[in-house]
């Protein structure tokens, strides 16, 4: 396993250096170069200032020239400054990675807390009341815009019921607060954007449990042990479980570069400092270091969760024998 | 055939046939401006009362079809074609295929889709089938890697071996052993993939990368609502319902299919 | 000119106030509390001469000063220059130096900081979007500690005006790269607030300085808070949580009309130093034709646009100045919107509808051209589709396509590849708008990118900003307006007007032609009132 471990991790270095090759050439090739986000034309903000963004980044250097240096400077960690302002791009990433892995760590942890019960259960009930309610809610809740979710949310929980605060991570008046009402301010900013997301990414988990579970449960081996008169909750959680969980790994693997994912909307409307906006801002300017921090990053957990998934497979099923079928 | 599959194929049925006759069947034009009738909740003239533009929302709906429906399905299908022959490919015959396959998935989604589908809007111009292509191709790893980890797991039985061992062929055994007990997970990969591809095209209009205004699509329709949503809840809620209840139908086929082939198998 | 400089940029000039503010209720004006203000975007940098975002210069404008600033009747005054002298028929001006005023670490502030900030604006390697206004000067001196002598090339206008722009500390900056200094994220400045703590995309908070050379403000904290989303901002009103936000027509119209809000807040409606228009690309044959082009104005309803877009909160435009400006021309009339008279310009020029396909032809080409207009600006998109609709009507078939920001400006504006760009403009105090209608700018990257020339104007607008005579100026900006309406090198839209609120529990709130911002030290909040606890700045 380790070796296995180890060579799948020396592999992935050059593909990391493929993707950050490709990434370069696409933003560099795409249309449109570094500019201010602002979207009023001020007569008096002379948009000469991108020449000199221009020479100051060296971006009047050829593209592969541009790309060695970028590489080498990450050799030595070091991601660059980021063009809107200036500041080092790994600080700018770090300031935003506590509440975007804070959320979505606690929501990642609530979905599969909540989503896979849900799926078992739907799946041995399948057909009944619970499963077809249950099935119309999921639906419900995934179809649902993020953004109206949120905003009756707010208008239930902060508006009517007055027991929530609607938006940030934590009051104005924070510092002057004790650690333990600390620790109460940021749980009741954060209990509404984690239930937000945690709702509506509930569906895609219950819904693959649920269907592979359904499978497991049609299977010999079920009835066997059924007829075994085990009980029936180790037949579902020890004898199916085990067998229905693999769509549920790959969808943790999946999941894993989500960790820094954030959605735009969603941090918009809860006014939360994440990486989604960052990202998007960045995008959106052309901020060529910041993008390319965040691809980077980006693949290399990727590749995390890719590894992650298949190990997890070979340890739920051991028929799945890894090392064997790559060497 | 089976009650679900049947109730599947009508919802999914009266949309489609809603999306291909929306000229003749949506009250009014959709792009219709009306300077006298701005926010208009649903009434009588208005059955799902009118957007910020005084447009009529039920006849944007039904347009709005074409494109949200045009591009769940083609989406959806580009994706699952693609991700099933390569899952299956990869978990089949493992060794270097797997090797090739695996690695091009995950430098695929190593890339932000969002970067991608900048970099594919780029190179083609925006167009209706572009969009629809380009999720389609962007969004199919995620179901290559649940096909291929369901065959890994079923190559191993003892119904494979048997295969094997009478000699069937590598096509027949994917195509007749493996595929269909590897179907779970495409169907609610598929029936979620419609849901996401649909909302993925409001994300792109919204970034002047989708479809431009002023053809309607449920998720331009969405985007838009935002801004009036304090006054004007039905422009956010019916479009909503339209992608719920498209959802919905699919996932009645697909549960209805499986029945169905469960029975026959 | 550097008048979104000096002052709030988001919420400038002119107040029509719907609720009557009690006078000095002559009883103590207590200090303490915070006044917190939402943006919508998060400053990008806290270095004045760098900052170009309105977000940046809002905060600050509550830091720094600049040598001069406008007052509450949009006269200049001395802000850091006690006053100044205009010499040599406006070629040279001296301005002398406040000397009480001190940096908020302590040290003193003086005419070397001036030179500096001048210096830094001229400087190529440094990332200021400003230095146009400074290349016309030929030399600056620092005659003495307290008095500095700027002498022009020409005679330029706005160069007062442009002595508004926020003045940087030397001993801070001296040895550092301006481009990546922390004092972008840490500054130090003269003005009546003291940086405290600066959260990316979440929070930004100031503490009143006990040394500013004005007075002490009242209010003790500053605090801008960042709330990307218009709903939430919006709700964030509906309990309290804001004092002061910017709201969108529709909230303004139809959700505030509740007994909390008018028991809360203060509603303002100011007229915006802003204006839509619809740019033709001159160079494109199909523009070519005046004709065409006052056909196209007469075309579109410029009511029906600010009745649907803006609810009614906005004016049609006359021509390329504001009405806030002193250089508008309140007499002058936009043309009347009438679709019978555009048909038959379009007609004389040539263009019919040969096929009866509904849409004009000339030469067998269809009248078609497409509206191009960035992202992320709903107000825009809405627009462009009632003008789509309404130039059907007379035969032109129009498209939309909505652009990326970054893409909009440097593949299209600057690489002029468009037919027509809906856009706005914000302008400047000054009314001098040389760099957009003068033909020497029509370079890659400047502004007149619709290729507009007329020789007239481009005397009138030399002229205007060579003499400081207001009224004679104001002669020429009338003659500019009207030779410019008269060539219709784009189709003037709208001024909208900009919507806000702030809590009544803020007393002595002055609105006057330049807004409500400039007394903002003199605000304050009765004891009882109060609501954060307040704290001020320790300064050396």
């Amino acid at each position: 396993m380790l070796t296995y471990i180890a060579r799948r991790l020396a592999g992935s270095i050059p593909i990391i250096l493929g993707i950050t090759m490709i990434s370069f050439a696409i933003i560099h090739l795409v249309p449109g170069k570094p500019t201010s986000a602002e979207s009023a034309l001020n007569p008096k903000v002379s948009l000469q200032v991108r020449e000199r963004i221009e020479k100051l980044y060296g971006l009047d250097k050829p593209i592969h020239v541009q790309y060695l240096e970028w590489t080498r400077r990450l050799l030595k960690l070091d991601f660059g400054r980021s063009f809107s302002d200036g500041r080092p791009v790994i600080e700018k990433i770090t300031e935003r990675l506590p509440v975007t892995v804070g959320i979505n760590v606690l929501s990642m942890f609530f979905i599969f807390i909540v989503a896979i019960p849900l799926g078992v259960k739907s799946a041995r009930s399948s057909g009944s009341w619970f499963d077809t309610s249950a099935t119309f809610f999921v639906f419900l809740f995934f179809a649902a815009p993020t953004f109206w979710v949120a905003l009756l949310l707010m208008q239930l929980f902060c508006i009517t019921l007055g027991w929530l605060p609607i938006s940030g991570i934590t009051s104005l008046d924070f510092e002057y607060f004790t650690f333990s009402q600390k620790v109460i301010d940021i749980v009741r900013h954060l209990a509404l954007p984690v239930f937000v997301s945690c709702i509506t990414g509930l569906a895609a988990v219950s819904r693959y449990m649920r269907t592979s579970m359904r499978e497991a449960l049609q299977q010999p081996y079920i009835y066997t042990a059924r007829a075994k008169g085990l009980p029936e909750r180790t037949v579902l959680y020890k004898h199916a479980f085990r067998n229905a969980i693999l769509p549920i790994i790959t969808i943790l693997g999946l999941s894993i570069p989500g960790l820094i994912g954030g959605s735009v909307i969603f941090e918009s409307i809860f006014a939360l400092p994440g990486i989604g906006r960052l990202f998007y801002e960045a995008v959106m300017m052309r901020d060529y270091p910041l993008i390319m921090a965040e691809v980077v990053l980006g693949a290399l957990l990727t590749m995390a969760g890719n590894l992650i998934a298949d190990i997890g497979y070979a340890y739920v099923d051991p028929r799945i024998r890894y090392a064997k079928k790559v060497s | 055939m089976n009650k679900l599959l049947l109730v599947g194929i009508a919802i999914i049925g009266f949309l489609s046939a809603a999306a291909i006759l929306a000229p003749f069947i949506s009250p009014y034009e959709p792009s219709l401006i009306d300077s006298a009738s701005l926010l208009m909740p649903p009434s009588y003239a208005h059955p799902l009362g009118t957007d910020g533009l005084g447009r009529d929302l039920l006849s944007r709906i039904i347009y709005g079809a074409r494109i949200s429906l045009g591009i769940g399905i083609i989406a959806v299908g580009i994706s699952l074609c693609i991700g099933v022959i390569a899952g299956s490919v990869a978990g089949y015959f493992g060794g270097l295929a797997d090797s090739i396959i695996m690695r091009s998935a995950d430098i695929m989604l190593c890339f932000p889709t969002f970067f991608l589908i900048l970099a594919t809007v780029a190179v083609l111009e925006p167009s209706i089938i572009n969009i629809m292509v380009i999720i389609g191709l962007t969004s199919w790893m995620g179901i290559a890697r649940l096909i291929r980890s369901e065959i890994l797991s079923l190559r191993e039985r003892e119904f494979i071996q048997a295969a094997k061992a009478i000699g069937a062929s590598h096509y027949g055994i994917i195509c007749r052993h493996l595929l269909p007990n590897a179907l779970g997970p495409v169907f609610v990969n598929a029936t979620l993939g419609i849901a996401g591809a649909i909302l993925l095209e409001s994300a792109l209009s919204f970034l002047g990368l989708g479809v431009q205004p002023p053809v309607p699509s449920w998720g331009n329709i969405l985007i838009e609502s935002k801004a009036t949503l304090g006054v004007a809840w039905w422009i956010t809620l019916f479009p909503g319902l339209a992608i719920f209840v498209t959802i919905l139908g699919f996932n009645f086929i697909a549960e209805g299919l499986r029945k169905h082939w469960g029975y026959n198998a | 000119m550097f008048l979104s400089f000096v002052e709030k940029t988001k919420l400038p000039v002119f107040v029509v106030v719907f609720l009557f503010f009690a006078g000095s209720e002559g009883i103590a004006e207590d200090r303490g509390d915070a006044f917190v203000v939402g943006s919508i975007s998060d400053a990008r940098t806290l270095l004045p001469i760098i900052a170009s975002d309105s977000a940046s210069q809002d905060v600050c404008s509550m830091i720094f000063n600049g040598l001069v600033k406008y007052d509450k009747n949009l006269d200049l005054v001395g802000d850091l220059a006690q006053s100044w002298e205009v010499k040599e028929g406006g070629l040279v001006l001296v301005f002398h130096l406040r000397r009480n005023v001190s940096w908020q670490d302590g040290r003193p502030f003086t005419a070397k900081d001036v030179e500096f900030t001048y210096r830094q604006l001229i400087n190529p390697s440094v990332r200021t979007p400003y230095s146009g206004d400074f290349e016309r000067i030929k030399t600056l001196e620092a005659l003495d500690d307290y008095t500095i002598r700027v002498t022009y090339k020409e005679l330029f206008a706005p160069a007062l005006s442009s002595w508004g722009m926020f003045i940087i500390p030397k001993h801070i900056l001296e040895k550092q790269d301006l481009n990546s200094s922390t004092f972008q994220r840490k500054p130090v400045g003269t003005g009546p607030y003291v940086f405290k703590k600066w959260k990316s995309q979440n929070y930004i908070e100031l503490l009143s300085s006990n040394t500013y050379f004005e007075k002490v403000p009242f209010i003790s904290r500053y605090i801008t808070r960042v709330i990307p989303d218009e709903s939430t901002m919006f709700l964030e009103l509906e309990t309290e949580g804001l004092d002061a936000a910017g709201i969108s027509a529709l909230q303004y119209k139809r959700q505030t009309d509740t007994d909390f809000f008018k028991k809360k807040y203060y509603k303002f409606r100011l007229p915006s130093f802003s204006y839509l228009y619809l740019g033709y690309n001159l160079e494109r044959g199909l523009f070519k034709d005046r004709r065409v082009r006052e056909a196209l104005n007469y075309a579109v309803n410029k009511q029906e646009l600010i009745d649907m877009v803006l609810l009614g909160y906005g004016s049609i435009a006359n021509g390329p100045f504001v009405p806030q400006s002193w250089a508008y021309d309140a007499q002058f009339p936009p043309a009347a919107f009438n679709q019978a008279k555009a048909r038959s310009l379009l007609n004389d020029a040539g263009w019919k509808d040969d096929n009866f396909d509904g849409i004009l032809e000339k030469d067998a080409v269809s009248f078609e051209f497409s509206i191009l207009t960035n992202q992320g600006n709903e107000e825009r998109i809405k627009a462009a589709q009632i003008i789509q609709k309404r130039l059907k009507e007379v035969g032109v078939r129009v498209k939309i396509k909505v652009v990326e920001w970054s893409v909009f400006l440097t593949e299209i504006i600057n690489k002029r590849d468009f037919d027509a760009v809906l856009l706005g403009w914000s302008l400047s105090r000054d009314p001098d708008n040389f760099d957009i209608w003068h033909s020497s700018k029509i370079k890659p990257g400047e502004f007149n990118f619709i290729g507009y020339r007329n020789k007239e104007v481009d005397e009138l607008l030399v002229q205007a900003r060579k003499t400081f005579d207001q009224e004679k100026r104001k002669n020429c900006y009338f003659k500019i307006n009207k030779l410019i309406y008269r060539d219709q090198p784009c189709m003037f839209l709208y001024v909208a007007d900009n919507l806000f609120v702030v809590h009544k529990r803020f007393r002595n709130i002055e609105p006057g032609p330049s807004g409500i911002w400039h007394n903002f030290i003199y605000w304050w909040v009765p004891n009882v009132e109060q609501k954060y606890r307040s704290k001020s700045a320790i300064v050396p």
